[in-house]
Formats: C-alpha cells, sequence, structure tokens
C-alpha cells in the first residue's frame, strides 16, 4: 500500500431488514486529499465509513484501498491503513486509563513493550493530551474524549483517517482546537459531518450523499454555493459563504 | 446523577484503583490469582462448624487493601451489597440443625447458627479478597491471566466484554430512567406496561450499542486476544508472594490459631 488511493465502484449495500442503504457508489480518492462526506440524516454516510474499515462489506461493486480488496482475506491490512474515530467518542473509550486505551491498538498491532511509552506518550501530545494519561476516559469532558479516541487511532500510524462527525457534541473552542489539530494532519482524510463550516475549513473536496447515491463530487467551495444541491440533500448553505 | 449512574462510576473505580502503582500492582497477575484461588480453596474447604480457625484468613484481604493502598471502606461497602444472596445462603440453617453445640450462659446455640455465621464470615472473606484482586489487577490483566493459566479463551473474553458492556448496560438504563422520570411528573413508580417497553428498548439499545462497540474495538486490530500494558512475568517476588501465602494458609487450615492462642492465655493466667 504505498500510495493510498480509495477507489469505489459501484458499491452497493442494504440493511438485513432490506433497507436499501448504498446503491451503487463510485469515486477515488488520491494520496493525501482531504474529503468531506456531507449529506442528510439517514443519507448513507456512516454506512459507507463502515465499509472502509471493512465492519461492512459490499453487497455488489467493489472497493479497494491502496490497490487491496477490503475483504474478509485483507481486514488486517486494511485495518491498519485505515484509523476510524467513531462519532461517539464513548464507543471507542473503554480501558481502565487513557495510557492504556491508547495502546490499545499498539499492543493488538504487536509493538514491542519498549516502544510502547514512547509511542503512546508521541500520540497523546499530538492531540495536546498528555496530562490525561493516567486518567480514566468516563472522567473526561467530551472534547477530551475527543481528542484521546483521535490519539488512540494516530498511535497505530494509519495513512488514512477516517471520522464520523468529529465535531458533534464539541463547544466552539474544542471544536476550534480539533480544526487545529487536524489542519497539521498530512494522512488522507475522509470526514463525514454536518458541519459544513468545519468541512469548509478543512477539506478542499466534498463528496455529497443523497438517499444512498453520490450526487455531486467537486470543489467544497463550489458545491456549498449550489443551494439548489444542497436543499435537495436537506443541508444549508455554510455560514461563513454569506448570503 | 441518579442512582444508577452514581453506580456507575462506583464500579469504574475499581478501573481507577487497578492502576495504582503499589508492588501488588506490579506483581504479575497470574500470581495473585493462583494464591487468591488457593485462599478460597482454603476457606471453604474449612467445617462447617468452624468459624474460629477462619479469623486468621481475614490476614489476607487486609493485606491485599493495606499493601495495594486499596480504600477499605469502598471494598466493605461492595461486599455489602453482596451479602443478602449469602443470608439467603444460610437463612434456613437455624431452622434446619436444631443441634445445641455449646452454651453461652445459660442460651444454648444451635449447629444451625453456627454454620449461618460460618457462611456469612466465608462469603465476607472470599468476596472481600476478590474485590481486593480485581483492584489490585484490573479486568483485562485478570482476563489475561485466566488464559495464560490454561482457561479457555472464550471464557476469558466472555468475561471482558460482560464487564465491557456492564458499563453501556448501565449507561443506557441511566439515560432512559432519567428520560422517563423527566416525563412521568414525579408518579413515583413505572407501571408494568411501561416497565416492560422500557426493558424491551434497553435491550434494544444495548445491543446496537455493544455491536458499535465490538466495531471500534475490531478497527483497533482487536482479535479476541486480551493484551494488557503492564508486561510481568513469573519471577521471584510472584513466587516468594505464592509460596508465602500458600505456607500461611497451609498452616491456618490444619491449626486453629485461635483457639491454641486462647488455650496459651488461658493457661497463662491461671
Amino acid at each position: 500500500m504505498s500510495h493510498h488511493i480509495i477507489e469505489a465502484d459501484a458499491i452497493r449495500y442494504s440493511y438485513p431488514d432490506g433497507t436499501a442503504a448504498l446503491g451503487g457508489v463510485s469515486f477515488r480518492i488520491s494520496h493525501g486529499e482531504s474529503v468531506a462526506l456531507v449529506g442528510e440524516n439517514g443519507a448513507g454516510k456512516s454506512t459507507l465509513l463502515q465499509h472502509f474499515t471493512g465492519c461492512l462489506f459490499p453487497e455488489s461493486g467493489s472497493l479497494s484501498i491502496g490497490g487491496v480488496p477490503v475483504s474478509k482475506q485483507n481486514l488486517l491490512a486494511v485495518r491498519r491503513a485505515v484509523g476510524m474515530v467513531f462519532q461517539n467518542p464513548d464507543d471507542q473509550l473503554f480501558m481502565p486509563t487513557v495510557f492504556e486505551d491508547v495502546a490499545f491498538g499498539l499492543l493488538n498491532l504487536g509493538v514491542p513493550e519498549a516502544e510502547l511509552e514512547g509511542k503512546v506518550m508521541a500520540a497523546l501530545e499530538t492531540v495536546g493530551a498528555p496530562h490525561l494519561r493516567a486518567r480514566p476516559p468516563y472522567r473526561l469532558s467530551q472534547g477530551e474524549k475527543r481528542a484521546v479516541s483521535i490519539a488512540g487511532v494516530l498511535a497505530m500510524s494509519p495513512d488514512i483517517l477516517v471520522m464520523d462527525e468529529p465535531t458533534s457534541n464539541l463547544d466552539p473552542l474544542s471544536r476550534r482546537r480539533l480544526i487545529g489539530l487536524l489542519r497539521t494532519f498530512q494522512h488522507t482524510k475522509i470526514i463525514a459531518t454536518h458541519d459544513l463550516d468545519f468541512a469548509l475549513e478543512l477539506c478542499e473536496r466534498t463528496l455529497v450523499i443523497h438517499k444512498g447515491s453520490i450526487t455531486a463530487d467537486g470543489p467544497t467551495r463550489e458545491i456549498f454555493r449550489d443551494e439548489q444541491l444542497l436543499m435537495r440533500s436537506s443541508l444549508e448553505k455554510p455560514l461563513s459563504l454569506g448570503s | 446523577m441518579n442512582k444508577l449512574g452514581k453506580n456507575l462510576v462506583d464500579i469504574g473505580y475499581m478501573d481507577t484503583l487497578s492502576a495504582g502503582r503499589s508492588f501488588l500492582h506490579k506483581l504479575d497477575a497470574r500470581a495473585k490469582l493462583l494464591t487468591t484461588v488457593l485462599f478460597m480453596a482454603a476457606v471453604v474447604s474449612l467445617d462447617k462448624y468452624q468459624v474460629s480457625a477462619m479469623i486468621p484468613f481475614s490476614l489476607y484481604p487486609i493485606f491485599l487493601i493495606g499493601a495495594g493502598n486499596l480504600p477499605a471502606g469502598y471494598i466493605l461497602r461492595k461486599t455489602a451489597v453482596v451479602a443478602p444472596f449469602a443470608v439467603f445462603v444460610g437463612m434456613f440453617n437455624p431452622l434446619l440443625d436444631r443441634q445445641i453445640l455449646f452454651h453461652l450462659g445459660s442460651f444454648g446455640v444451635s449447629g444451625g447458627w453456627v454454620s449461618f455465621l460460618s457462611i456469612l464470615i466465608r462469603f465476607s472473606l472470599t468476596v472481600s479478597a476478590a474485590l481486593a484482586l480485581l483492584c489490585v489487577t484490573g479486568i483485562n490483566a485478570l482476563c489475561e491471566a485466566l488464559v495464560r493459566a490454561g482457561v479457555p479463551k472464550p471464557f476469558a473474553v466472555q468475561l471482558l466484554f460482560l464487564n465491557r458492556y456492564l458499563f453501556v448496560l448501565t449507561g443506557e438504563a441511566e439515560r432512559m430512567t432519567r428520560a422517563r422520570r423527566l416525563r412521568s411528573c414525579d408518579r413515583g413508580a413505572t407501571a408494568p406496561r411501561a416497565f416492560i417497553q422500557i426493558v424491551g428498548h434497553l435491550l434494544l439499545r444495548t445491543m446496537d450499542r455493544a455491536e458499535r462497540v465490538y466495531r471500534a474495538m475490531l478497527c483497533r486490530g482487536f482479535d479476541g486476544h486480551v493484551r494488557v500494558v503492564r508486561f510481568s512475568r513469573i519471577g521471584r517476588a510472584e513466587l516468594a508472594f505464592i509460596l508465602g501465602w500458600a505456607a500461611l494458609f497451609a498452616v491456618f487450615r490444619s491449626v486453629n490459631l485461635p483457639v491454641i492462642l486462647g488455650q496459651a492465655v488461658a493457661g497463662a493466667w491461671k
């Protein structure tokens, strides 16, 4: 996986109850791109994100990451390459202390004991949370939980960072801090969000998903100026673009 | 925070305690596990009328609490929470076993009362030792120790998830009961029909949440194998811990120290 290109070709997926979630989604994301995935509730954003980490597999069509098809046989390689930050940090944090939680993924990757401390602390320092190392995750604020859950993913040195609603439940200052933090990352980033101002600041490209299909794919600023398109997708022009 | 929420934080406190830095925390989890199992076997295998012989065994949980810098009040409170189970186990003994074993003044004490007391003491000793073990080891290290000690992996993973999902379940239950209370206008107890609906929803929501938690674990490389940060191995300290306590348990088990001590004191008095 030298070039972390994500290629989706006509992905279709329906949930076991028959609800069609993705109806033939295709796109190509190149190495180092920062892409926003926007759309109304139930449009299929989270379902698509779960395909990137092999939590779900397409019924038809194909998805490959760095040329490796996302399949049961390649799960380990795929999960090493893709770091997923969940919408609710409480779903992600479960170890007794922040240090152990950040170390969880590293231990599963087989990182030797001698390197563990350095890698965990480096990840915590990146998100500005080294002082939280001994704290139990359930006692942290939402902003701190978000920072620690990102550290847990960053510690595994993924090539692609996938985030599901990273700004939900964050106060304005924590949100601003997160934007600053994500700007420093050189990873390929795919961010599913309803926060269009956030997307505008971080992502040069946007995919609009509506009822399980990609309805627009292009430069973020251009797409967010198309009020008709935004309205069709139950979205609203970001405040920063003015009226 | 309602009662459920407080209990959740209270359970989580065990995890906080397990991150301590005492020498007991640093010992290999297998050593602590094996010693505690030996302790329980020694306590449980005593004769049903034995009460005095159990007193020296209290040294082990006291040692774990003291050396592990654990809050004694917290362990005692947690032990008391599950005490009703022991009461239920032994509550019929005084009715079924009425044979008088000895007299306290003019009051005849039956075998049933002695065995009931014996059950309560056994229960307090074993539960407090198990809680202290959990507090100085942590559930993850304990599960890893179980696997390394030969316990089937599915069992250890089940235990790990039981602990993980306990938080998920309690968290969901807390939110649901709060929502019910806010809309019930202080009418008090939940109507049976509403209660059934709440429990059904709680199950569905918990399963949904558990699925997300599991997926998050998979995304970070979880492969069903329990791994912990604190690496350790059986060294001299662990061997000394196991053998030292095993020898003490053997002495406590074969010699009734309080009786001997009592006789010695009585002899000296005469």
